[in-house]
């Protein structure tokens, strides 16, 4: 191993710890107002849209294997399925129907 | 230690973390490999490879690394691209720390390093309070499948069959996807407005900014927009 490459990815891991750690252990939320609180707690729904949207149409150079892939999961987990069950069952899905097709 | 009331029969925290953290290793795993075959061809070692798995942690900036160190790049200015890619996290990391049960700031400390998108993503869908040992058994699965395929990567490359290879792409959105919809069910139009906001303004902002940063500008975007909305749709309503 190369030390400018050990430095490097040493590096890395500070920059990406600081600001998953920062928040955890310095915020004190405690006395901020409500509407900022409630803010923070809605923060999960629109990163789940922003991590879904557009990258699920980007999975595949074919647009519909995206899509597809996409309304299968909706389907799937709309049923309450277990998660472990709507991704193994997406994946499988999406072999058998580019098996076929 | 806090003890379980509850009958034995109830799995502890830990093991519900780690059995929810089982798609999360699926979904990393064609991630790993490809980057751990990459990162052969740009001629890292495999020790540094998984090195780079080990410390980092972040796939995004991973995968952005091994370009950077293609196209000649500097090890100050992949650090410094790292940091901003990573910016996002904060945001995450406060909703966290808003929802979390109390805990010590060196379990904070410990758990704050698996936090990716998806350990987040799977946690902070949780009901509150979230288990700090939920978090841990998460991003325990999480961290192992990404260090383990990445070095399996590196030497067998994508030795799954191209069809499984190809599918299993779709399997971290199918992830996100079944954290949304139960959501979506319990707590409706809030949610659904809020997760269709965050992917419009991802898709906007992306055309001017890097990924990591469209993230967090799009849900920032998002989160207010949808506060502005809610707020005149109030005052209509009092009217």
């Amino acid at each position: 191993m190369s030390m400018p490459i050990i430095w490097m990815i040493i590096g890395m891991g500070i920059v990406t710890y600081i600001p998953r750690v920062l928040p955890l252990v310095m915020l004190q939320t405690e006395n901020w107002p409500d509407w900022s609180k409630k803010m923070l707690s809605r923060v999960p729904y629109a990163v789940l849209g922003a991590l879904i949207f557009p990258g699920v149409l980007n999975v595949h150079e074919n647009i519909y294997f995206g899509l597809i892939g996409g309304i299968i999961a909706i389907i799937l987990a709309y049923f309450s399925l277990p998660l472990i069950v709507v991704v193994a069952g997406t994946i499988g899905s999406l072999a058998v129907l580019t098996y076929f097709l | 230690m806090e003890t379980v009331s509850s009958s034995y029969a109830e799995p502890s925290h830990l093991k519900k973390g780690i059995i929810d953290g089982i798609p999360i290793g699926i979904g990393y795993m064609p991630v790993a490999l490809t980057f751990g075959l990459i990162a052969g061809t740009t001629g890292l070692t495999v020790a540094e490879a998984v090195l780079m798995s080990m410390i980092v942690f972040a796939g995004a900036s991973q995968y952005m690394a091994l370009t950077m160190i293609a196209l000649g790049s500097g090890a100050l200015e992949i650090i410094l691209a790292t940091f901003i890619v990573n910016f996002r996290h904060l945001l995450m990391s406060a909703s966290i720390h808003e929802r979390a049960e109390k805990s010590s700031k060196k379990i904070r400390a410990v758990y704050a390093f698996g936090l990716t998108d998806e350990v987040f993503a799977v946690a902070s869908t949780k009901e509150e309070p979230i288990r700090s040992n939920y978090i841990i058994g998460v991003a325990a699965v999480a961290y192992t499948s990404w260090v383990t395929f990445t070095g399996v990567g590196y030497f067998a490359g994508s030795f799954l069959p191209g069809i499984l290879q190809e599918s299993m792409a779709i399997a971290l959105y199918a992830l996100f996807i079944a954290l949304l919809i139960p959501s979506i069910k319990k707590e409706g139009k809030v949610v659904i407005s809020l997760s269709i906001l965050g992917g419009l303004f991802h898709s906007i902002f992306q055309f001017w900014v890097a990924t990591g940063w469209a993230i967090m500008f799009g849900t920032i975007a998002a989160l207010l927009v949808f506060e502005g909305i809610e707020s005149l749709w109030k005052k209509r309503g009092t009217e």
